[in-house]
């Protein structure tokens, strides 16, 4: 029996194969094309910024340096609030955390190329959409601190994150379940005439679930203005990619669906940028769903109860070939001349800052060691609607 | 007041409800243009369009997940799943993200779905086209669970689970489905047109989930049922000429218990009577409910009827479906000194 094993594991030097698919070497179609005319590109690799760090090709999304130091700006800022956190989970004032160094690139750019009234049903990583869409830091860590000040009401393990206000939806950590949910919501904004549309994530492994596989079919039946996302970063906790699936590409999952699929470099801002606006458009438009594979690389570890180091190469990260997004884009906004390495110091300072402030002021509601928690009765609150009899026979057996 | 089947009164249910809100949609398995197997869906998709009721893949899970999708973004989806045996590759949706989205995002989000299920045996389909599978949902805090057993509750009830903003799973007993069945199976077929509870308006009205219903006093003994066996019992109950109080529970969650404790201190006896698998069956729930809350009324061991511990069988199905027989056994050990 053939059981598969990854190309490399700890101890091992990794250096993955890189992709010799240079930027701007896919043509960019018409958002109204058949899904089968993706086919290139769900088994290639949508690319903008060349080994030069410089914009080129049919996908260059043309935005102005304003809007790319915004990306880079909330990068960094992701970046700052993912390493202090997990700092704060080390000195036990948080107790679990999952930081998604690497794949800054594939929330801030879907973000970025959607509008607020988008609902996203994103998995455990994308928590760049959060600060895109504005969220208030205070309220993030609040909820990870699950302190009287969480918006959840202490209910969910930290990152679980919910935000009605900006459309993003409650994270469940039951992996998949995600896809089909998006496209229903997207098929309620079908059902309205409305042009808003649902966008949802999952990761590599979770790909080999009936869920991802519900979400295409029922995407591609009803064409529903939705863009569904793998995030392939090539490890689910333990599990080499090359266990969730037998093929080349988790995109060319999509072409048998009839699904427009792409392949797109996840390290590069600009790519990932430009193929979710060309999805959310095609959308909006009312030719049916994108499958998106943002081919990255997860650049820590699963979440703060794993660790890599004894199951993968140290190095791999180091080693991406597709490089890091928040180096890529900076160096590609100095190519440019509007950015500097002391400008950049000083956002990095500046967004530390703002989190350490943000950190102790959150902690004014509540810290994990000493509370305030949310109150003993919210417990039986939100089951229903309306508590039924039973609810409040048990909240009074609490004596609430 | 026209006379309905129970599948009329479901689509009458959903025709007023269609025309009441345009949020209501429904879809299922041959519940668009074909109007479902059973024929509970017939001309929606006519009347109101394929959008509003329409056929999905064959994906149980797949058509839970859009149904929690659009319930959150504004709808108000009434989803069938064809066969009770068949909820299970939708059970994660269920369970895990529809029963606790309310409560898991503080309140933020919500999906008001109900799922319409035809459940139960007698119809000879073997053990994927008979089971009773409450329990599962019953034990899930989130939802509710509602199981009717007349056209005129059929209707009613299910109006309400459409408008409640919970998550309901509303089971339709399919032997029930043209007409009442007292558990011989050989006798004639007998249809809701000369039943009092046949009798069902055309127009819009409801019922509140939560509220049991009496449908036969008596002093001596309490029997709890719902779906089919409300009428095994009632008939079981009419032909051995025994005092007996019967409750048709109507909705498992939230339960009816003050109907339940009302009775049992008055008759100091009770018998549960479900078709579904004994062990962890909800009967074991209300036998915990009863003897917690009325044992000092209690004259007799509270008895359980229900269907046995084993897969439900195709050619012994009679042998395994709770029969009047015995019921009547049951009331007669808890009436012993």
């Amino acid at each position: 029996m053939h059981v598969p094993v990854p190309p490399h594991r700890e101890g091992g030097t990794s250096f993955p194969s890189p992709h010799d698919i240079p930027a701007g070497h896919h043509a960019k179609p018409a958002i109204d094309c058949e899904g089968a005319e993706t086919r290139d590109m769900a088994y290639g690799l949508v690319r903008v910024l060349n080994d030069d760090d410089e914009a080129v090709g049919d996908w260059d999304p043309g935005l102005d340096a304003e809007t790319l130091r915004q990306a880079l700006e909330h990068m960094v800022r992701i970046r700052a609030y993912d390493d202090r956190m997990m700092k704060m989970q080390r000195q036990g004032r948080l107790s679990f955390y999952m930081k998604c160094l690497g794949e800054e690139a594939v929330s801030v750019g879907a973000a970025m190329a959607m509008e607020n009234r988008d609902i996203v049903i994103p998995s455990y990583r994308q928590q760049g959409l959060l600060f895109v869409r504005g969220r208030s830091m205070v309220d993030m860590i609040s909820h990870c601190i699950t302190n009287s000040n969480d918006n959840v009401k202490g209910r969910q393990m930290p990152v679980h994150y919910s935000w009605k206000e900006g459309n993003f939806v409650s994270i469940s950590s039951p992996v998949g379940t995600q896809f089909p949910q998006a496209v229903g919501a997207a098929m309620a904004f079908a059902y309205r005439g409305e042009d808003s549309i649902a966008c949802s994530w999952l990761g590599e492994g979770t790909s080999a679930q009936g869920d991802f596989h519900y979400g295409l079919n029922f995407a591609s039946v009803y064409r529903a203005p939705c863009v569904l996302v793998v995030v392939n970063n090539q490890w689910a906790i333990s599990t080499h990619r090359n266990l969730a699936h037998g093929g080349p590409s988790f995109a060319a999952r999509g072409i048998p669906y009839d699904v427009a699929s792409m392949r797109v470099d996840g390290q590069d801002f600009l790519a990932v940028y430009a193929a979710h606006k060309w999805a959310t458009e095609r959308a909006r438009a009312g030719h049916g769903p994108t499958l998106l594979e943002m081919y990255t690389y997860r650049g820590d570890s699963h979440s703060s109860s794993d660790d890599p180091s004894i199951y993968r190469p140290g190095n791999e990260y180091d080693s991406w070939p597709l490089g890091d997004p928040v180096d890529r884009l900076k160096a590609h906004l100095m190519k440019l001349g509007e950015w500097d390495d002391e400008r950049h110091a000083a956002l990095e300072e500046q967004c530390t800052k703002e989190i350490i402030a943000a950190y102790k002021e959150a902690e004014t509601h509540g810290t994990l060691k000493d509370g305030p928690f949310p109150s003993v009765s919210t417990l039986f609150e939100d089951v229903y609607e309306k508590e039924p009899w039973h609810l409040l026979e048990q909240r009074g057996e609490v004596g609430i | 007041m026209a006379q309905m089947s129970i599948i009329q009164a479901v689509n009458s249910a959903l025709h007023n409800m269609f025309e009441r809100d345009e949020t209501v949609v429904s879809f299922g398995e041959d519940a668009g243009y074909y109007g479902g197997v059973f024929r509970c869906t017939a001309g929606l998709q006519e009347k109101f369009g394929k959008h509003r009721a329409f056929d999905t893949p064959l994906a149980e899970g797949g058509i839970m997940g859009i149904a929690i999708g659009m319930g959150m973004n504004g709808l108000r989806p009434v989803a069938e799943i064809q066969f009770a045996d068949y909820i299970f590759p939708g059970f994660d949706q269920i369970t895990n993200e529809l029963a606790k989205l309310r409560y898991r995002s503080g309140g933020e989000y919500s999906a008001p779905v109900t799922i319409r299920t035809p459940c139960g045996g007698g119809i000879k389909g073997g053990h994927y086209h008979s089971q009773s599978p409450e329990a599962y949902f019953t034990h899930t805090p989130g939802l509710k669970v509602v199981i009717c057993s007349n056209p005129y509750d059929a209707k009613g009830l299910l109006i309400s689970s459409i408008e409640c903003n919970d998550p309901v799973i509303f089971f339709e007993p399919k032997r029930l489905y043209n007409g009442p069945f007292d558990g011989d199976h050989t006798a004639a077929m007998v249809k809701w047109d000369s039943h009092p509870k046949g009798e069902v308006p055309e127009e819009y009205y409801s019922i509140p989930l939560g509220k049991a219903e009496t449908i036969r006093e008596g002093n001596d003994v309490t029997i709890l049922c719902y779906g089919t066996m409300v009428h095994v019992a009632s008939a079981a109950v009419e032909n051995n000429g025994i005092d007996a109080e019967i409750i048709d529970l109507r909705t498992l969650v939230p339960l009816d218990i003050d109907a339940i404790e009302d009775s049992v201190r008055k008759t100091g006896r009770c018998v549960i009577v479900h078709e579904a698998p004994r062990t962890s069956g909800f009967g074991a729930e209300l036998m915990s409910l009863v003897q917690e809350r009325c044992f000092w009324h209690l004259e007799g061991p509270i008895q359980r009827v229900t269907g046995w511990d084993t897969p439900y069988p195709h050619s012994l199905e009679w042998d395994y479906f709770p029969s009047q027989a015995r019921i009547i056994e049951a009331v007669q050990a808890t009436m012993e000194e």
